[in-house]
C-alpha cells in the first residue's frame, strides 16, 4: 500500500489520480500506523514552509517521517522540508538532508513556475527518464547542489533538482504534473 | 533553462467549451476534458479553464468537472470564473486544480489575496487583469470586461504582486477576438513593474505573434483560446517555429 501523508495542504486529488493512472490506489492519511507499515511513503507539500511544519507537529510527523524505513518520496515543499532549516520564514525542517533551502535572487521572476530541464540525473529514480527532458516546477526556494543530489536543474544558478539519502528521495518539480517523464518518475518510486 | 509557456484556454458555460469575441456571441466549441486530453498529447504546457456560466448550480457543475479534468490530464491547469471567496477556492484546489484565478473579485475585496496566498500559497493564486487602454492609460474592467474602473493597470499589477499573487493573466481587451497580435507594449511595461510571471492574452492569430509576445512583451507565458479550438494553429507546429526562433519551448 502506498500511503500520501495528509497534512491539510494543496493540490494531492492530482498525485492520487497520477497513481491511478499506474494502476496504484493510495491513501490519503496521517495515521501514524498505517503510514508506519505502508510499501512506501509520499510526501507532498505545498504553500508555506511555516504552516506546514506546524501541520506536521500538530499529527507527530515530524517525529515519525524521519525514523521511516521503506522508500519516502518528497515532493516539491516536501523535498524541501527534508532539509535542515528554509529561508522562507526561517523555518526548521525534518533535518534528514544536512543543507539550507535558499530563496532564488530577486534579479529573476519568483516563483520559477514552468517547465524546465533536468540533468546529470543519477539513481533509479530516474530510469527511462533522459537528460534534457522536461519537469514542471513552481518554488521560490531552492535546495543547494549538495552531496545528496542526484539531478540538477538551471534557473540563474544550478541547483537540485532532485536529492536522495538512504531511503528518502525528494524531487522538487511536480510529477503528478510532469507529463510522461513525471509518471515514469513515479513508476520508478513505485518499483523501489 | 526555464521554458516559455503555451496555454490553450477554455471558456466553460454549463459545462461545455464556449468561445465567442470580445466575451459575446458564444459558440459551442466542444466537451472540456476532450479538448483538454487532447492538448495536453499536444505538448500544451498548461490549461487555463474559465468558467463564464452564470447558474445557481455554477459551483457544483465547475468542482465535477474539475474533478474529471485532474483525473484525465498529467499537466498542470488553473480555474477561474467568478471565484470571490476562500471556500470556493478551496473546493477547486481539493479537486485537483493547480491554480485558481481571481478576477473582479480580487478587486472588489483586494484583501482576499492575501487570504488565498497565505491560506493555499502564492504558487496556486493567479490574479487576473482585464484592461483596455483609455486615452493612453491603461484601465482595468470588471465582470468579464463590462464594467470599466479608474484603477491603473500597472499599479495594480505591483498592488496584487505585494498582496501575494503568483502569477498575473493579464488580458488586453483591445487586442481579444481580434487576432492582430498580443499588447507588446504594455506586456513588457509589465514585466519591468513586477517580479513574478506574466500570461499574456488576447489577441492570437499567427504564429508570428507567439514570437513577438515573448521576445518583444517579454511574457513569460502566452494564453490563446480560438486558433487551438478551431485548429487554426497547431501546438506541435507553434511549439516547432518557436524553438527555430530560438525561444526555449518544451517539445
Amino acid at each position: 500500500m502506498i500511503a500520501i501523508i495528509d497534512y491539510n495542504v494543496g493540490n494531492v486529488k492530482s498525485l492520487q489520480f497520477a497513481l491511478e493512472r499506474l494502476g496504484v490506489k493510495s491513501i490519503l492519511t496521517n495515521d501514524y500506523g498505517l503510514i508506519k507499515k505502508s510499501e512506501k511513503v509520499i510526501f507532498p507539500g505545498q504553500g508555506a514552509a511555516s504552516t506546514a511544519m506546524d501541520k506536521l507537529k500538530e499529527v507527530g510527523l515530524d517525529k515519525l517521517i524521519p525514523n521511516l524505513k521503506q522508500p519516502v518520496l518528497g515532493i516539491c515543499l516536501g523535498m524541501q522540508l527534508l532539509c535542515d532549516n528554509t529561508e522562507e520564514g526561517d523555518v526548521d525542517g525534518l533535518g534528514i538532508i544536512k543543507c539550507n533551502v535558499i530563496k532564488f535572487s530577486d534579479k529573476l521572476k519568483v516563483p520559477q513556475m514552468g517547465w524546465n530541464k533536468v540533468k546529470k540525473l543519477r539513481t533509479r529514480l530516474f530510469n527511462k527518464i533522459n537528460e534534457g527532458d522536461y519537469m514542471y516546477l513552481v518554488h521560490s526556494y531552492f535546495v543547494p547542489t549538495i552531496n545528496e543530489t542526484i539531478g540538477q536543474s538551471e534557473y540563474g544558478l544550478t541547483y537540485s533538482v532532485a536529492v536522495q539519502k538512504e531511503n528518502f528521495f525528494g524531487v522538487q518539480f511536480h510529477p503528478e504534473k510532469s507529463s510522461s517523464a513525471g509518471s515514469q518518475l513515479l513508476k520508478n518510486f513505485l518499483e523501489l | 533553462m526555464l521554458t516559455k509557456r503555451i496555454i490553450p484556454c477554455l471558456d466553460i458555460k454549463d459545462g461545455r467549451t464556449v468561445k465567442g469575441v470580445n466575451f459575446i456571441n458564444l459558440r459551442d466549441a466542444g466537451d472540456p476534458v476532450e479538448l483538454a486530453t487532447k492538448y495536453a498529447y499536444q505538448n500544451a504546457d498548461e490549461l487555463v479553464f474559465l468558467d463564464i456560466s452564470a447558474t445557481e448550480q455554477k459551483r457544483k457543475t465547475l468542482a465535477e468537472l474539475v474533478l474529471r479534468i485532474a483525473a484525465a490530464i498529467d499537466i498542470p491547469f488553473t480555474v477561474g470564473g467568478g471565484i470571490s471567496s476562500i471556500e470556493d477556492v478551496s473546493v477547486l484546489l481539493k479537486n485537483g486544480a493547480d491554480k485558481v484565478s481571481i478576477n473582479s473579485a480580487a478587486v472588489k475585496r483586494p484583501n482576499l489575496i492575501n487570504e488565498v496566498a497565505t491560506r493555499f500559497g502564492n504558487q496556486c493564486l493567479v490574479v487576473a487583469i482585464d484592461a483596455k487602454q483609455i486615452n493612453n492609460d491603461w484601465k482595468i474592467h470588471l465582470v468579464g470586461g463590462k464594467e470599466a474602473t479608474k484603477i491603473d493597470l500597472f499599479e495594480w499589477a505591483r498592488e496584487v504582486e505585494n498582496r501575494g499573487a503568483g502569477e498575473i493573466l493579464f488580458t488586453s481587451m483591445d487586442h481579444d477576438g481580434t487576432k492582430n497580435g498580443f499588447a507588446n507594449k504594455a506586456l513588457a511595461k509589465l514585466s519591468e513593474t513586477v517580479n513574478i510571471p506574466i500570461i499574456a492574452s488576447g489577441g492570437a492569430g499567427t504564429i508570428e505573434h507567439f514570437t513577438e509576445v515573448f521576445k518583444i512583451g517579454n511574457a513569460d507565458a502566452a494564453l490563446a483560446a480560438s486558433i487551438f479550438h478551431y485548429d487554426e494553429i497547431d501546438l506541435f507546429n507553434l511549439k516547432k517555429q518557436l524553438k527555430t526562433q530560438h525561444i526555449a519551448v518544451r517539445i
